[in-house]
């Protein structure tokens, strides 16, 4: 048999095409063959996946894509004043008011905003770059257009409906703002505005968000912190106990899970109140004198003990299921060879739960930067994050833009503090089970 | 250096539970002499590795004393014991390096840096593992960390090493190999070693003693070669080597020897060794080698007949498995030759051993 296929003097157990690429029984290249069968495997795998993929894109790039966008979207202005965004193309703020066709084109936007209703909303957009523009826009409403007589110069009747169309400053900044994208939100939000003249930074008096950014970042770090500190005993204890009550303890470390978190989070504030618990019993042994009960609600101290206790157990379990895979023979090693308790958990088990601590570290610091419900709720004034100004902004406010700039920055900086983790740890450190 | 008398470890009267209900250790009583190569053999569950935990420290004794040079240890904490271990999975600490590793009792110990790298390198080449000094121990074979474990449990001149079945997960030949290479170091070092297994081959080729675990008790504590010839019961003569059982009741006792009779009523002698008084059931115990097809039994000798139910052919030897007195399990090993060739599968064959050889122990 193996006469009948060397007959041409080719290795009789492979067949070879021509070019000497591995044939298969059929004749076709091996690569291809190998290729078909795997590409059916590989579509039925995809389709495994698919409606988890279409859910995720929905509900989870989507509206990141959408926020992204938002913050930098700006067609308002070239959208509602289509003509007047094409006049001030030529025109120089240094120059002085814009000449009559500019007052021309901005008569007939005008005259279809106004009929469309939507001139108030232009206002209020440009109201957060500059206020009193909100208030201009109101005043030039249907009504007043009405009375202009288009034959005759536009520009002292504008003048007439509101003294500041005959200033630069509007027209300044509906040329600074008539771009369909605007770096005007992500300035904002790092505290700086875009103004006619270019980037400068707001007043010191109104600067809150770098403040704000910084405090969300210290206030993480230090909730991850205690977190570490009061987690790893618990989670030691959770992986050395007996079974029986290493049961026990995990499910006191689940129970706040099946807690409501609005209920444990106005606990705290029952707890930690001038009239609270807490003060009662200090003042009850003589720590604290009765007339300097410590303040530890609204503030910074209410939230990172609050949101401590609430993110604890994404610090325990990681650690757990680490230390869990910690055979002791390497502490028992470790002393047969002379280290006493300390010198053998630091040189020996410490190293080995550095998994568990960086898988725990970064869950409970990117939980923690975007809290928002428990520092609202006890951090009063100087214990809210950034999440808290998002959502003023998106509820109160309704200046989605600079919301979705806010967010769109905590997104970065989380990812450039993860970035910076991965280099200065290495996320193949990480281990979460 | 078997049958030291000054002893260097000593078991007195060691007990041992766990859980306050039943005794793990039962009992313990044992000498190891400096220098020695003592082996605990047993069974699976048999307290061998709960012995060399509180040896080492890691395990308190219920009761009794364990004495180290003389000295009480039941109040000096592991690592001030000074005792080298190898664990069954080596524990070799996976975030160092071999080197790290090895380095690590003599940092805790405070040596110098120089003097560390010279006695790391020096026991890193008694294991010829010299040239792996900066790997990790993830990235070596099964073979080499042991070896590497060897080394660490040396390192810091430990004049007793503890092995918690430190061969247990190698393959056979890498197991003997490394039998050789642990007895060698063994020899060269002069150290005290309490070695665990429960592998019988390797017990029985590296010890200078072994003692025999069953149950919490020692069952047998002596010399490979004893233990194989002269087994004190019928758990160490079954657990040790193969062996023939044959159950009989004793009919007399004079001196030595036993007469005994089997249950078709034959009468037989053997040697009386951990047998009751006449009237007590007693089990013949036979090694296969001691055993030969001949029809004429001489004067010393005694003889039965049983049927050939198997030949299996070996080689060197063939394997007859017989039925003898109701055992369906007796083996007799022959040299391959002459004799062999007249045996068939169903025909009936005459065996006859020694007296001597036959042990009446006890008929648990
Ligand atoms: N920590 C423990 N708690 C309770 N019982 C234990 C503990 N360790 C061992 N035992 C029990 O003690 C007995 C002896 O165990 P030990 O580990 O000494 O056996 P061993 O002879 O080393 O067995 P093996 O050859 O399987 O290693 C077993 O029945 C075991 O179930
Ligand atoms: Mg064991």
């Amino acid at each position: 048999m193996a006469d009948a296929t060397a007959g041409d003097g080719i290795a009789p157990e492979e067949n070879r095409s021509a070019s000497g690429l591995l044939l298969s029984a059929d004749g076709t290249p091996l690569k291809n063959s190998i290729a078909r069968a795997e590409r059916r495997a590989r579509i039925r795998a995809f389709l495994l996946i698919l409606p988890l993929l279409a859910f995720v894109m929905v509900s989870f790039i989507a509206p990141i894509a959408d926020m992204l966008f938002r913050s930098v979207e700006n067609d308002i202005v070239a959208d509602t004043l289509p003509r007047t965004v094409v006049e001030l193309q030529d025109w120089d703020p240094a120059s002085g008011v814009p000449g009559e066709p500019v007052f021309e084109a901005f008569y007939a936007d005008m005259l279809d905003a106004t009929e469309a209703k939507i001139h108030t909303r232009l206002g209020s957009r440009l109201n957060y770059e500059e206020s009193g523009m909100s208030s201009l826009f109101r005043k030039t409403n249907a009504r007043r257009l009405g009375r202009i007589d288009d034959t005759q110069p536009l520009a002292p009747q504008f003048e007439k409906i509101d003294e500041d169309w005959a200033t630069v400053e509007p027209w300044a900044i509906l040329k600074t703002f008539s771009a369909r994208y605007t770096p005007g939100y992500f300035l904002q939000a790092a505290d700086m505005k875009l103004t006619p003249e270019g980037v400068e930074s707001v007043d010191e008096t109104q600067q809150i968000y770098i403040k704000l950014f910084w405090r969300t970042i210290i206030l993480s770090l230090t909730i991850t912190c205690s977190c570490l500190l009061l987690g790893y005993p618990v989670a030691w204890l959770l992986a050395n106990l007996p079974m029986k009550s290493a049961n026990i303890l995990m499910i006191l470390v689940l129970l706040p899970f099946w807690t409501s978190l609005l209920v444990r989070t106005s606990a705290w504030k029952v707890l930690l109140q001038e009239q609270g618990v807490i003060n009662d019993i200090l003042v009850w042994i003589g720590l604290v004198n009765d007339g300097a009960r410590l303040v530890l609600i609204n503030n910074q101290i209410g939230t990172v003990i609050a949101m401590t206790h609430i993110l604890l157990p994404f610090m325990i379990l990681p650690l757990y299921s680490v230390m869990k895979t910690i055979p002791p023979s390497y502490l028992r090693a470790a002393k047969s060879m002379g280290a006493n308790d300390w010198v053998a958990f630091w040189r020996v088990y410490f190293p080995q739960s550095i998994p568990g601590i960086g898988a725990g570290a970064i869950l409970v610091f990117i939980l923690a930067i975007g809290y928002y419900i428990t520092p609202e709720l006890v951090g009063g004034t100087s214990g809210t994050f950034i999440s808290n100004r998002i959502a003023f902004h998106i509820s109160t406010s309704l200046n989605w833009g600079l919301a979705a700039a806010l967010g769109s920055l905590l997104l970065i900086l989380v990812m450039g503090l993860y970035w910076l983790y991965d280099k200065i740890v290495g996320i193949d450190n990480v281990k979460l089970g | 250096m078997t049958e030291s008398s000054d002893a260097f470890v000593e078991f007195e009267r060691v007990q041992k539970s766990y859980d306050g209900e039943t005794l793990v250790v039962k009992d313990l009583n044992l000498n190891i002499g400096k220098g020695e190569f003592l082996t605990m053999l047993g069974p699976s569950g048999s307290g061998k590795t709960t012995c060399l935990m509180m040896l080492a420290g890691f395990e308190t004794a219920t009761h009794g004393d364990i004495r180290l040079d003389g000295k009480p240890i039941n109040s000096v904490p592991p690592h001030k014991r000074g005792i080298g271990m190898v664990f069954q999975n080596y524990a070799l600490f996976p975030h160092m390096t071999v080197a790290e590793n090895l380095a690590f009792p003599l940092e805790v110990r405070k040596m110098g840096k120089a003097d560390i790298e010279a006695k790391v390198k020096r026991a890193l080449d008694m294991v010829q593992m010299g040239a792996f000094g900066g790997r990790r121990p993830a990235q070596l074979s099964g073979g080499q960390q042991q070896r590497v474990a060897v080394a660490r449990a040396l390192v810091f001149d430990p004049e007793l090493v503890l092995m918690d079945e430190p061969l247990g997960a190698l393959d056979k030949q890498l197991r003997e190999q490394m039998q050789f290479e642990i007895k060698h170091i063994h020899e060269e070092l002069g150290v005290t070693v309490v070695y665990v297994t429960h592998d019988q081959s390797e017990a029985l080729t590296m010890s200078d003693r072994i003692a025999v675990f069953n149950d919490g008790k020692i069952q047998q504590l002596a010399p490979p070669p004893t233990l194989y010839e002269k087994p004190d019961n019928s758990f160490v003569a079954q657990f040790i080597g193969e062996n023939n059982t044959l159950d009989a009741t004793v009919d007399s006792v004079d001196g030595r020897f036993a007469r005994v009779r089997f249950n078709d009523g034959t009468l037989s002698r053997a040697l009386a060794v951990n047998c009751g008084g006449p009237g007590s059931q007693t089990r013949l115990s036979l090694r296969p080698e001691r055993v030969e097809f001949d029809a004429n039994v001489e004067p010393d000798e005694e003889g039965v007949t049983g049927l050939v139910k198997e030949l299996i052919y070996l080689g060197d030897h063939i394997r007859v498995r017989m039925e003898v007195l109701g055992n369906r399990d007796f083996v007799v090993k022959v040299p391959n030759g002459a004799e062999v060739s007249e045996l068939r599968v169903g025909e009936t064959a005459g065996l006859t051993w020694r007296a001597e050889d036959c042990r009446a122990l006890d008929a648990a």
